[in-house]
């Protein structure tokens, strides 16, 4: 199939379970992607992507006539099947469940195919005819996403996530435009439903605490007899893991393959001698003990896919996709067990990312077209790929609201400012270029502070985004200083690993730290930048690049100038529960009703101060259901 | 009665002919749902069961 070169238009779309998205690719490039709860504003909004490939089209000049092809990022077929064969499986148990996931089925996922081409024409008329509808494997979708956007020309390729149709996690190979699948774990054993069951009994939501789960690990007393009783009844009761990295998971202790919940409360306060943890409750040591056991596990198994990828394609690389490659904690455990010289991980790897998956696993395995490969506008086309809102939209907006604003049309002078203004410990509402696609905030649609403040976390988390504040800030960092202060920083350009500080950055830890509490932990002041170092002086860094994101880099160099510190805390522009902003609307409201200080819109400055009703925040309270 | 081809061409390609009965009678459950819901013989029904 190789060899072939031709102008090929795809549309993919991840929709229907969450986090629904569209994403168009133009000859291999990916020339518009974004995510559906950016614009309907309902986080991991999972109906199918309206606007989202409104959007897309919009910006990349088609219409759906134009398109070669339209692939949906999963086989509904196949999901089915496993739904069937599970109810039956576990037979009469489940029966609830059943007879609550059959009317959408028979009424709608089931006609997958009539249903998108229903929705589509919602959008815009096209010829029902001509249009190439096709269906990718949910697993493939990772693996091309991830392959074909890598810089590699051949690697190896892992899949790890809750669950697709039947695969949860997989193993292949990629070279130029091929991808070839070797092995497979299919449900209902999933690292992800495992570290999804956690998630659950610590307290927080599926699909979206898992982060939490991930922050609150490091807290757990590493060394303590309570971790080790975890991990041993963990390793005993629930999950049997075999050498290849593959795991079996104990189902008389799980619920989600019968039922809307995910484990058995009873068994699982009788295994570990708690109950599971209400929301509201206070979050315990026994309870980051438990997360510490869970991730610890969660990066054996990892490793050891990881080892047995090795050992199947003698590749140098890694390419890694899937919800269980957004830990980035188990990837710094992947990175340092020095299996794969180099690490990819698609920065949209959760389901959303399935979209652009789709729509290159159309054009280089279904049409055959020739790999591209250019590494760093790889980097680039993968990630800025959301709405752009020019400095004649937000004087639109500005008219609108009587908004009260500084105009600086010269980009050095803005950036020296508002260098200025972090280096006085302002926070910064920074909002500039084209919306991110995926999970991170990368300087586009970032909130921005001072690393060096002590109360700096304790601020962002409780005032600002009001959030656990236990949860931890991640920097960039100019590209240039990035080893100076960290120990790996290879592929960081999107935060997909976490990595320590170094040593002469931190502040000398006590002996009897890991006995301390919870709260004494985060009060200690652990390095010269507490904003952003987390309980075991880790931090999940994005390195900034002059190429990837020039403005971005100005604004850390105008810092760095003026404080010598070349790394700013960067957030996600977005109160608790609420999707990153997309439009000066959003950012707007997000800043009124926030304790952000000053917002920046591409070359326009807002000061709180001089905003009507800036002293009525609650008049700007929006309501977004807490994550 | 293109969903009926494709869901054919799908149990010969994953070689479970075994399903085939139920997703028959799940599709005639459902197709039983829509009609109740949406149709003229929705007052009919009811007296069926």
């Amino acid at each position: 199939m190789q060899g072939h070169s031709k102008s090929l238009k795809i549309l993919g779309i991840s929709a229907y379970y969450h986090d629904s998205a569209a994403a168009i690719c133009v000859n291999g490039i990916i020339v518009a992607a974004a995510q559906e709860e950016r614009f309907t504003r309902k986080k991991h909004d999972a109906e199918f992507p309206f606007m989202a490939v409104k959007f897309c089209l919009e910006k990349s000049g088609l219409t759906l006539n134009d398109l070669d092809a339209v692939v949906f990022y999963d086989k509904p077929f196949l999901k089915f099947e496993r739904l069937l064969e599970s109810y039956l499986a576990f037979a009469p148990k489940g029966l609830i469940s059943f007879i609550t996931a059959m009317p959408v089925w028979l009424s709608k996922k089931l006609f997958l195919k009539q249903e998108i081409k229903k929705a589509l024409y919602k959008i815009q008329e096209f010829d029902r005819k001509k249009l190439n509808l096709l269906f990718t494997e949910h697993h493939l979708a990772h693996a091309a996403g991830s392959f074909f956007s890598s810089p590699f020309s051949e690697s190896a390729i892992l899949t790890v996530d809750g669950v697709g149709e039947w695969c949860t996690a997989a193993m292949a190979y990629g070279k130029n435009n091929q991808i070839t699948f070797s092995h497979e774990m299919n449900f209902p054993h999933s690292v992800g439903l495992l570290y999804a069951s956690f998630t659950y009994f610590l307290g927080f939501k599926v699909n979206s605490g898992e982060y939490k789960v991930m922050g609150l690990a490091p807290y757990g007393n590493k060394h303590s007899q309570a971790v080790e009783n975890f991990m041993h009844t963990i390793k005993s009761e629930l999950v049997q893991i075999n050498r290849d990295g593959s795991i079996f998971l104990n189902q008389k202790y799980f619920t989600y393959a019968t039922s809307l919940t995910m484990v058995k409360d009873k068994k699982w306060k009788l295994l570990f001698g708690i109950q599971r943890r209400a929301e509201n409750e206070p979050i315990e040591q026994v309870h980051c003990d438990l997360a510490l056991a869970i991730q610890s596990i969660t990066e054996e198994v990892m490793i050891k896919m990881a080892m047995t990828c090795k050992s199947l394609s003698e590749s140098e690389n890694l390419c890694l996709s899937g919800g269980l490659a957004l830990n980035c904690v188990a990837n710094k455990a992947l990175r340092e067990a020095n299996i794969f010289k180099n690490i990819y991980v698609q920065p949209a790897s959760g389901d959303a990312g399935g979209a652009i998956g789709a729509a290159l696993a159309a054009y280089y395995i279904y049409a055959g077209q020739n790999r591209r490969i250019d590494s760093k506008p790889n980097k680039f086309e993968t990630v800025y790929l959301g709405p752009v809102y020019k400095n004649k939209d937000i004087e639109q907006f500005i008219g609108n609201y009587n908004a009260k604003v500084d105009f600086i049309a010269d980009e050095l002078a803005l950036c020296k400012l508002v260098g200025k203004l972090l280096a006085d410990e302002k926070i910064i509402g920074w909002f500039q270029g084209s919306m991110e696609f995926g999970p991170r905030a990368l300087g586009n649609r970032s909130i921005l502070a001072n690393v060096t403040n002590t109360d700096m976390q304790k601020k962002l988390n409780l005032k600002i985004k009001n959030r656990e504040d236990f949860r931890p800030f991640a920097p960039a960092i100019l590209a240039e200083y990035a080893d100076q202060y960290f120990e790996r920083t290879e592929f960081s350009e999107h935060m997909m690993f976490v990595t320590n500080l170094r040593q002469k950055y931190c502040i000398e830890i006590p002996v009897d730290f890991e006995k301390w509490s919870m709260q004494e932990k985060l009060n200690y002041k652990k390095s010269d930048f507490p904003a952003i170092t987390h309980v075991d002086l880790s931090a999940r860094i994005q390195c900034v690049e002059k190429v990837l994101n020039p403005r971005f880099w100005l604004l850390i160099e105008q810092y760095r100038q003026i404080t010598g510190v070349p790394m700013l805390v960067n957030t996600s522009f977005n109160v608790r529960g609420e999707p990153i902003v997309c439009s000066p609307e959003e950012a707007y409201a997000c800043f009124m009703e926030s304790g952000i200080d000053v917002l920046v819109m591409e070359n326009y400055v807002f000061y709180k101060e001089k905003q009507m009703d800036h002293d009525h925040p609650t008049k700007w309270k929006r309501h977004f259901e807490k994550d | 009665m293109e969903i009926l081809k494709d869901i054919l061409g799908f149990l010969i390609e994953r070689k479970k002919f075994w399903l085939a009965p139920l997703i028959i009678i799940l599709l005639l459950l459902g197709a039983l749902i829509v009609l109740s819901g949406t149709s003229a013989i929705a007052p009919f029904i009811y007296s069926i069961f």
